[in-house]
């Protein structure tokens, strides 16, 4: 498996998300070697922890499945999950990446039965639903996972559970010996599309994120109204499973602000503009929304939806940045505190719930890249010719959405195809 | 003192934005609002008596050229400098230091609400506090008590005269202050030192307007 074949003509792609996919996909299918490397036990990234998209409100899950035919029937992508590069070495053309490999316990006989889960009784926190609920410690990553292929989670090796699943398995495969690996690749040209993470609610310290169960995320919203996710598609908000039927979205939350993100983050306006349609499809004309913004930021040919949203009567638009959430004890009730600066009149309104419209921070900020990488003020990789042939790619390189990080993945591959072509020329 | 008003209006082309920019203290800082409103939200005193108009609101009044409604505000005598807003606000404006150098500039040109009672105390304060080096508190209380005349005056002191006796009592206030304040010891070197700075705030003030 980790058997991995490389030379210096081919193109490292590191992260699995939607942006990883594309430009592996798009490389390769122009006859490129690629090895894709994945953090997670499976790829999809957080594209496929979505619910719906914007413009057209169609499921994730459809386009994922056309891209994961692609990878399934192209023998030159080489995909590696759970696995992290450490460190990479040499320059443009010619560079030596170290990858380590962590154990996933279970090996290619897994046919994704799901009798290991049931015999395991250990539980751990869900992160493909934020943790929001719990899931055995022998898991699949999500229904379409991709490898299709169970999980036993660390925390059970050693124990007597790991045995119990061992047990379980009729397809011998679960393999408990398996150990940590470091594998060492040539690449020509690295992509880094390793996407964003939502910024630390935490942080907001007048929202409460960490005192109010019923302040939540955006990315939060996308799994409650998931019929995957941890409430079955119901928005019921955490607090006491109560049918959330008047939310509040609290936009730049964390974005477009000095101490936190400096940058507009771009997609919350319409992801919220979006989610207000979960909320009036789960509830119909009881289920109100109502936006708190600075100005409202539909971007690329967006407005329409913008438009739309606006007639719908079930939402109501509030130009205000909040200043601070409280709770109602006795209800569980968030109350949002502000003025709307429309005729500055001073609210305190209660809500069942409160959605934070977080911001979009890119993971390669903070993070331990192994090399030398120019980013700009927040931290997303910049188009520099003193990155050589290091590529960043969707969110890596900028906040985008979906459509936008494929086309940015897309230019990231050509890019990189350049580069190993060159390399193709000089060594004939 | 209206006269000193019109010629700073007129310097500036009645451009009242590139006015607070030059004279305000932090003044630089107003075109920088993008009107988010989370000052205002955060504001405690915000929309008590007195308060006509949120800091964003001010910060728009200037760039609209809103000249006399901002200088003849209350509002930015209001400010209890919390620092909540320069706390919260996403583009770090010194919202609290921009209210004080607007109402410092009205109170130069003259321009700021008579009887307004933060303006009243600061002046009283600053009076009291240069003569010795020394705040008078008897004098400054008393001051307080007659701001609106005799007969008020009175009554004001006559409400507080348990407090007073309690101070008395336990020697905390001595009445013949009021006659023979006690200062600081070199009461000499503070007048020097009030007369320089000043004068440095003059010529800051000169350069500013030439």
């Amino acid at each position: 498996m980790t058997e991995v074949v490389a030379t210096n003509e081919t193109i490292l792609v590191v992260g699995g998300g939607i942006s990883g996919m594309t430009a592996a996909l798009e490389a390769a299918e122009t006859g490129k070697n690629v090895v894709l490397v994945e953090k997670n036990p499976a790829i999809g990234g957080r594209t496929s922890q979505l619910y719906r998209y914007f413009p057209k409100l169609c499921h994730p899950i459809c386009g994922l499945e056309i891209n994961l035919r692609r990878l399934k029937s192209n023998p030159r992508i080489r995909l590696l999950t759970m696995a992290e590069v450490t460190g990479i070495t040499g320059a443009k053309g010619d560079y030596t990446a170290t990858i380590r490999i962590t154990p996933r316990y279970v090996n290619a006989n897994c046919t994704a039965c799901g009798d290991c889960a049931k015999a395991v009784g250990a539980e751990i926190p869900n992160p493909f639903n934020y943790g929001l609920n719990k899931m055995k410690a022998a898991y699949l990553p999500n229904k379409m996972a991709y490898p299709m292929r169970f999980v036993l989670d660390k925390s059970i090796i050693g124990t007597p559970d790991a045995d119990k699943a061992k047990a379980a398995c009729k397809y011998n495969a679960i393999d408990l010996d398996m150990q940590e690996e470091t594998v060492q690749i040539k690449a020509g040209a690295v992509v880094w599309a390793t996407g964003w993470q939502p910024y630390d609610a935490n942080k907001i310290q007048p929202y409460g994120y960490d005192r109010f169960k019923n302040v939540i995320t955006s990315v939060e919203f996308e799994r409650l109204a998931d019929p995957h996710g941890p409430t079955s598609g119901k928005i019921l908000r955490p607090s006491d499973g109560k049918e959330a039927k008047n939310v509040a979205f609290i936009q730049c939350a964390g974005s477009r602000d000095e101490n936190h993100l400096r940058h507009c983050s771009r997609i919350c306006c319409m992801a919220s503009l979006k989610q207000t349609n979960y909320v009036e499809e789960r509830y119909g004309n009881e289920g109100k929304s109502t936006i708190y913004y600075i100005d409202i930021r539909a971007i690329d040919r967006f407005e329409d939806f913008y438009a739309k949203v606006q007639a719908n009567p079930n939402v109501s638009f509030i130009k205000s940045k909040v200043a601070k959430v409280t709770q109602d004890d006795a209800s569980g009730d968030v109350i949002l505190h502000g003025v709307n600066t429309e005729g500055y009149h001073r609210y305190a309104t209660p809500h069942d719930l409160c959605v934070l419209a977080v911001g979009m921070e890119p993971s390669v900020k903070g993070a331990n890249i192994p090399a030398e990488i120019l980013a700009d003020s927040s931290g997303f990789i910049e188009a520099d010719p003193a990155n050589g042939a290091f590529f960043g790619a969707g969110c890596a390189s900028n906040a985008l959405d979906v459509n936008r990080s494929v086309q940015s993945a897309t230019a990231a591959a050509l890019r990189a195809i350049q580069v190993v072509n060159r390399v193709a020329k000089a060594e004939v | 003192m209206s006269n000193l008003s019109s010629q700073a209006a007129a310097q500036y082309n009645n451009n009242f934005l590139k006015e607070v920019e030059a004279m305000v203290e932090e003044g630089n800082w107003v075109k920088m609002c993008m009107q988010c409103g989370v000052c205002s939200g955060s504001c405690p005193t915000n929309f008590q008596a007195g308060w006509d108009h949120p800091p964003q609101e001010i910060f728009m009044m200037i760039r609209a050229g809103k000249r006399e409604e901002v200088l003849n505000s209350q509002s930015m005598w209001m400010c209890t400098s919390c620092y909540n807003c320069i706390v919260r606000c996403p583009r770090k404006l010194p919202i609290t230091h921009i209210m004080h150098g607007l109402a410092n500039y009205a109170h130069r040109l003259g321009l700021a609400p008579k009887n307004q009672p933060t303006r009243h105390f600061a002046k009283l304060f600053w009076n009291n506090c240069i003569q010795t080096g020394r705040v008078n508190e008897l004098k400054l209380s008393l001051g307080l008590y007659f701001k609106d005349g005799f007969k008020q005056g009175i009554i004001n002191g006559l409400a507080m005269k348990d407090v007073a006796l309690g101070l008395l009592k336990a020697k905390r206030l001595n009445p013949f202050e009021l006659f023979k304040a006690h200062g600081c010891k070199d009461q000499k070197g503070i007048h020097a030192m009030l007369k320089k700075a000043h004068e440095i705030e003059e010529r800051r003030k000169a350069i500013k307007t030439a």
